[in-house]
């Protein structure tokens, strides 16, 4: 690594000496350690982050948008059943290199083969290499999805499922379906060093990687021979920085051009400087409260309906969230085509709520627990805060919530086993797909104990109209099934759906052509210094 | 002098395995484990669950997986970080010359501003010297190191712009590790900015990590030399009309040495729980920094590996201060 690193960065000197003028260098306050440089084996933003300017997928997110677009795959067919979908491989797209590696041909099916072999099957040599994780290719349920994969020619790639499954086209922009080279691995492999293929990575991406430091820095450089629109900077820059503070006060000094994840209490203060810029979008996030559905009083659908009037959401809002959210009416957020607006979400009315209660037989209401995450998450900036709201407002009702917290592990798999009556809990999409939010958070498999709806909630109408909207490939026909669905959601309320958070992204003046991603990744391909 | 070191020596054994036992029961007491802190609000399926549980070895009694711990120590291994797939001594090694620049640094400060202002407080007892003196140093070893990291960045970094934010050298320098040290290996690369960006990132969290050793060795060193200037022997070098310098400097600073000496130890290991909060605030790659982010994904072999490490760290200053004292004052050798 060593000797590697130091010819990179000797060629990399040369080359901009060569050229006379000083490297048009980037540099991003990240806010944590990548695990590795593979996304197929993590699942945290940070390590997707770190991997996105080397590595390509067959089938892309357009920047801004969760719509998708070729990538690797120039083109591609489904078959009218559903099951078979072939991609047509980009020609010409060039390897990466480093000192142990020069590639010898282009991107190919057979690259598109082992990274998904890697991942799938127990005989490729890959699969147990670093750990053998493979977290997201799990819990998008691939292994159950696949029956097989062919390379009809060297351009040409066959997948084959089990069932139709629209959202797969969605799934192959994710970041566990990036490609790595299949020469590159053989390479490894007969040098004895496989590990290094998730270590010092080879892709197809618009930037090169010279050199991780660890839990300091990460730097890239522009790929000459990128397939794609040319990046408008020389270097990249990573320079982990975890505290938010300290980034602020980084990009202040100019000692980085851009941060993620400000404090909120900063946000204020980034407008008025003169020298930044706040970028801002909706999160595709839901942050909400499940009624364990299962469990006595819950399983009436009045008591659910009441907690929902009883609770003031934009006082939650207002105080918790501080302009860093919109009030959430239906599980996923609007920026997503399926969204159903006609919805009225339900009117803050105590009196209301105290009626609803009498007649389900509570009216000297019920005793219940509340459970708050000991964490901030993205949806969700304080679930303790939120907790003493809600708590606050349900007393006004009669109804006694005692909030609870447990160590974060130790929450979400008593949650996921249905210990709770009330619990706060949250999602960020990966694929901006409406499937990715209502079947883990909403559907019947998932009530099961152990799964992620947490409202333990089945209802069969509901099941099946998200089911059938996941095997149709015409979005129109899929968008009025999921507001069918969302309806039904509506009318048995669940959770208490409590707000979708805005993400918010400082950067220096000088920063241009930045395009937020609404799935949260962060992209520097067109960003440019002036 | 060598049954003292044997002496010293032998100690470090049961205190070592004491030590691995205490980590790992701490660490595995802590609920949830390195699978479900990885999981997110996906959730993982009971069966996947069990399955990694089962390759990581956590489904075993937890004495068994003690057992099985202490052995592989005992071969020498330390077990490969479950987040990174690392061998734990390799991050180790990467990371701990950070930690050991800068906490170097920060004894080093502590020494030469602590130890003068001790002996000036005490030999200006009562003046306003003292009372300014004592009560900045009050203060500065009751000082919240987050809050007053975060203050001098603001101050010094972003309003005057006298010293950079964070990290250890410009992003704008390129240094290949060789010894791992910053400044060392800054000053032999070719780029002669390299060295003055390295010293300039060094000088803010040196200061935050030293402030607490500094006020601790200036009040000791000041109850010391007010003990010992009491002594009937520097009366009577003084009377002997002994200069006043040579009085407090050679007869009476030396003597002051021993308590100040051990508290300079003792806040060794201090200053690696400090470098913790430092290395965080200055996002300084060390080993502090590593070892949160460990004990934050439940890195069980990265959390007792880093522990032990450490823990055999602190007793070899431990022990380097015990030889000290010897040194210092010979009778502590029989």
């Amino acid at each position: 690594m060593s000797n590697r690193t130091l010819a990179v960065a000797c060629a990399l000197a040369v080359a901009l000496l060569a050229g006379g003028a000083r490297a048009k260098t980037l540099v991003y306050c990240s806010e944590g350690s990548p695990e590795n440089f593979n996304p197929m084996l993590n699942t945290t933003g940070t390590t997707f982050d770190a991997n996105r300017p080397v590595y390509d997928r067959l089938i892309e997110f357009k920047p801004g948008t969760t719509e998708l677009e070729p990538g690797l795959a120039e083109s591609w067919e489904v078959s009218e059943d559903g099951k078979t979908i072939i991609f047509h491989l980009r020609h010409g797209v060039k390897w990466q290199a480093n000192r142990s590696f020069t590639p010898t041909r282009d991107f190919n099916a057979d690259d598109v083969l082992f990274s998904f072999d890697r991942q799938w099957k127990d005989a490729n040599p890959y699969h147990k290499v670093s750990g053998g994780g493979y977290d997201y290719f799990n819990d998008m349920s691939f292994p159950k999805l696949l029956a097989a994969i062919d390379k009809s020619d060297d351009y040409t790639v066959k997948f084959t499922l089990n069932e139709p499954q629209t959202p797969f086209l969605a799934d192959m922009a994710m970041d566990f379906s990036t490609i790595q080279s299949k020469e590159y691995a053989d390479a490894l492999l007969k040098a004895g060093k496989p590990e290094l293929i998730d270590q010092e990575p080879i892709g197809t991406g618009p930037f090169e990687f010279v050199n991780y430091q660890k839990d300091a820095t990460i730097r890239y450089r522009a790929f000459k021979d990128y397939w794609g629109p040319k990046p408008k900077i020389d270097v990249l820059v990573f320079a982990i920085t975890k505290d938010p503070s300290v980034r602020l006060a980084k990009l202040r000094a100019n000692e980085c051009q851009i941060m993620p994840y400000p404090n909120p209490a900063d946000l204020a203060s980034i407008r008025s400087d003169p020298s930044l810029q706040l970028m801002q979008q909706p999160g595709l996030n839901i942050g909400y409260m499940s009624m364990n559905t299962q469990k006595k009083p819950f399983d009436d659908k009045r008591v659910r309906i009441a907690i929902n009037m009883a609770i003031d959401k934009q006082a939650i809002l207002d105080a918790v969230y501080q302009g860093a959210g919109q009030p959430a009416k239906n599980l996923i957020p609007p920026t997503m085509w399926a969204y159903n607006n006609d919805i009225k979400d339900f009117p803050h009315d105590p009196e209301q709520a105290k009626k609803l209660l009498a007649e389900a037989g509570l009216a000297n209401g019920f005793d219940t627990d509340l459970w708050a995450m000991p964490v901030q998450r993205p949806y969700n900036p304080d679930a303790r805060r939120i907790a003493e709201l809600m708590q606050a407002d349900l007393a006004k009702v009669g109804i006694r919530a005692k909030i609870v917290s447990y160590e974060w592990g130790e929450y979400r798999k008593r949650l996921q086993a249905g210990d709770h009556q009330m619990a706060q809990i949250g999602w960020t999409g990966d694929n901006g797909d409406p499937d990715n939010f209502f079947v883990p958070l909403a559907g019947c498999a998932a009530a099961r104990p152990g799964g992620g709806n947490s409202a333990k909630w089945c209802n069969q109408d509901f099941d099946a109209l998200v089911n059938k909207a996941a095997t149709i490939t015409n979005q129109d026909q899929r968008t009025a099934l999921y507001k069918q669905a969302q309806v039904i959601m509506h009318q048995e309320a669940p959770f208490f759906l409590i707000a979708h958070s805005i993400v918010y992204m400082p950067m220096r003046k000088e920063v241009t052509g930045y395009v937020m991603s609404p799935l949260g990744g962060h992209l520097f391909n067109t960003v440019d210094l002036q | 002098m060598l049954r003292f070191l044997l002496r010293r020596v032998s100690l470090i054994i049961p205190t070592f395995i004491g030590v691995t036992f205490l980590s790992f029961l701490l660490i595995h007491l802590v609920p949830g484990d390195p699978v479900l802190a990885r999981t997110g609000e996906r959730g993982i399926a009971p069966e996947r669950l069990a399955l990694l549980r089962h390759e990581m070895g956590l489904d075993q009694p937890l004495w068994r997986q003690f057992v099985r711990y202490e052995g592989q120590v005992a071969s020498g291994d330390l077990g490969r970080s479950v987040v990174t797939e690392e061998p734990v001594w390799r991050e180790f090694i990467t990371l701990f010359p950070a930690t050991v620049e800068l906490s170097v640094c920060a004894i080093a400060l502590a020494i030469l501003v602590g130890l003068p202002l001790g002996v000036l407080a005490a030999s200006r007892r009562g003046t306003v010297y003292d009372y300014t003196l004592m009560g900045a140093s009050v203060t500065g070893a009751s000082m919240p190191i987050f809050w007053w990291g975060l203050m001098m960045i603001l101050v010094f970094s972003v309003a005057l712009g006298w010293t950079p934010v964070s990290g250890r050298i410009s992003d704008e320098f390129f240094v290949q590790p060789v010894t791992g040290f910053m400044l060392v290996d800054s000053l032999f690369s070719d780029d002669a900015g390299a060295f003055r960006s390295a010293v300039s990132h060094l000088i803010l969290p040196a200061i935050v990590l030293g402030t607490v050793p500094l006020a601790t060795v200036a009040r000791m060193t000041r109850s010391a030399m007010l003990e010992v200037l009491n002594e009937d022997y520097i009366r009577t070098a003084r009377a002997k009309g002994l200069s006043r310098g040579r009085v407090v400097f050679i007869h009476a600073l030396r003597n002051a040495l021993i308590p100040v000496v051990t508290v300079i130890g003792l806040q060794t290991g201090a200053l690696l729980g400090g470098a913790i909060l430092t290395e965080t605030i200055f996002s300084w790659p060390g080993v502090g920094h590593w070892l949160i982010e460990a004990i934050q994904r439940r890195d069980y072999p990265v959390v007792q590996g880093g522990v032990l490490l450490v823990a055999v760290l602190v007793m070899l200053v431990n022990l380097g201060v015990d030889l000290l004292y010897g040194v210092l004052n010979p009778r502590i050798r029989r």
